[in-house]
């Protein structure tokens, strides 16, 4: 399968990308790793004229400490947020998540800011980023903005990105020590999840579900049953609360309110024991 | 648009359609076949390759994003005409494929398996071929030929 022509740009750095983005026209489209992006190009359910490809911009593939926070560049790897040792010691979640993702040939290629700007309610890097109340930093013509995890999933594959707008960096704040887990129900190793559920227990408490919505998104209900001191097993019971899950060939959506019933029980318990 | 990369140690140099895939330009272009297309949608495994000495699945990336890139295909992993790669001498050893078609994949995913992680556990191994597919031999040969390799030490790239 081949994809249907296009343009392509290889930007040199952020500046050169935006102006590229900006000039392209409404059909220009950024790739990064591409491993979202290509399969819906080879199926030509996506068939942009021009691809600015910026998995060059070195600059934005690094982890630092922020002192209260880390951030995250935007272009850096699956594979190397997986074995990331700052990561992992403040924000395991995120670290473990990434390793979950896909088989190892797609954590070689693919990035965190492309699964978040994609923003696709099957994939696990954006609930883990909800449940760690996560913001995200992005440059447009117009300067710099940040916008919160809870606010940028706005519809299937819709985010709150404008079209000119180059996501550069993911802001987790420091979840050292807190009790963390992440529960992914497939039924194939590779698979995406049938259902997700990404927990995080300590200072601050975030539950956030894979595949439930049209959107990534939080447990709301569990969340605020947990702060107004329900148990365990009563928060988990509201995990489905005010959701419309999809259907598709591995579940129906009554099947997938039952599966994150469970899977938030089973991660409210993990994360609690930490 | 021109791409520049090294296969298997030697340069090439060809004018490409942006939208060739990787695995087209390695197998129509170089002329390098034993690099298969399995599922053609990311999912098998049987195209993969090294960039840079990691594994990818060559038919989920563009030939251009390959540019300057190091790439070795299963024909770059032996010696000599003589003498094969540890892994595939682990994989002979092992009885380790059947039809072989998803064979240098295989291969290639296992060498980049023990690059990462050179003393796996049967676990390790399994969840690191999981974006390998087999529909032959159940796995269980394959996955005794990698804990072979590792345990006959260094297996170089
Ligand atoms: C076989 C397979 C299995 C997979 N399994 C999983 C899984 O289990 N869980 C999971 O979560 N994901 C999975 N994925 C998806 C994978 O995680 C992708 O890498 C990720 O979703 C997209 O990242 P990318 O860098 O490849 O983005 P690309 O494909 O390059 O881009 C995706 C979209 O984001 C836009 N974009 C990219 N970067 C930016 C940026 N910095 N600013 C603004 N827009 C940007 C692009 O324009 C495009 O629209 C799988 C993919 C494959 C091929
Ligand atoms: S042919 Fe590339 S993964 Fe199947
Ligand atoms: S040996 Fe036939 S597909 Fe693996």
């Amino acid at each position: 399968m081949i994809p249907a022509a296009f343009d392509y740009r290889r930007a040199a750095n952020l500046d050169e990308a935006l102006s590229l983005l900006s000039d392209g026209g409404e059909d220009a489209k950024l790739i990064a790793g591409g491993h979202s992006l290509l399969p819906l190009m080879k199926l030509r359910l996506a068939a942009p004229s021009m691809l600015i490809d910026i998995g060059r911009l070195r600059d934005l593939s690094f982890v630092r400490d922020g002192g209260d926070h880390v951030a995250v560049g935007a272009l850096t790897r699956h594979r190397d947020v997986e074995i990331d040792e700052t990561l992992r010691a403040h924000a395991p979640l995120l670290s473990h998540v990434a390793g979950q993702v896909g088989d190892p040939q797609v954590r070689h290629r693919g990035t965190i800011g492309g699964s978040i700007a994609h923003g696709d309610p099957a994939s696990d890097l954006p609930a883990a980023c909800l449940a760690l109340g996560a913001s995200f930093k992005a440059v447009g013509p117009s300067g710099e903005r940040t916008i919160e995890a809870t606010d940028f999933f706005e519809g299937f594959l819709e985010t709150a990105l404008s079209p000119d707008e180059i996501l550069t960096e993911i802001i987790i704040p420091k979840a050292t020590g807190a009790g963390w887990s992440f529960q992914k129900f497939n039924r194939r190793a590779q698979d995406w999840a049938i259902v997700g559920v990404a927990a995080v227990r300590g200072e601050r408490t975030g539950i956030s579900l894979v595949n439930m919505g049209p959107t990534p998104l939080r447990a709301t209900a569990t969340e605020a049953a947990l702060a107004g001191g329900a148990t365990d097993a009563e928060a988990a019971a509201r995990a489905a609360e005010g959701l419309d899950p999809p259907s598709d060939l591995n579940a129906t959506p009554e099947y997938r309110v039952h599966l994150a019933q469970v899977l938030v029980r089973r991660a409210l318990e993990e994360a609690g024991a930490a | 648009m021109k791409v520049s990369v090294t296969v298997n140690g030697a340069p090439q140099e060809h004018e490409v359609e942006p939208r060739t895939l990787l695995v087209y330009y390695i197998r129509d272009v170089v002329g390098l076949t034993g690099t298969n297309i399995g599922c053609d949608t990311s999912s098998c495994g049987a195209c993969t390759l090294l960039v840079d000495g990691e594994s990818v699945k060559s038919c989920t990336m563009l030939a251009v994003q390959a540019d300057g890139a190091e790439i070795t295909t299963i024909e770059g992993l032996a010696p000599s005409e003589s003498e094969m790669h540890p892994m595939q001498e682990a994989f002979r050893e092992k009885h380790a494929l059947q039809c072989g078609y998803c064979t240098p994949g295989m291969v290639m995913a296992a060498v980049s398996l023990l690059q990462e992680h050179p003393n796996p556990t049967e676990a390790e191994v399994r969840e690191g071929l999981e974006g390998n597919l087999c529909r032959c031999t159940g796995y269980h040969n394959i996955v005794q030929a990698v804990l072979h390799a590792a345990s006959a030490g260094s297996v170089p790239a």
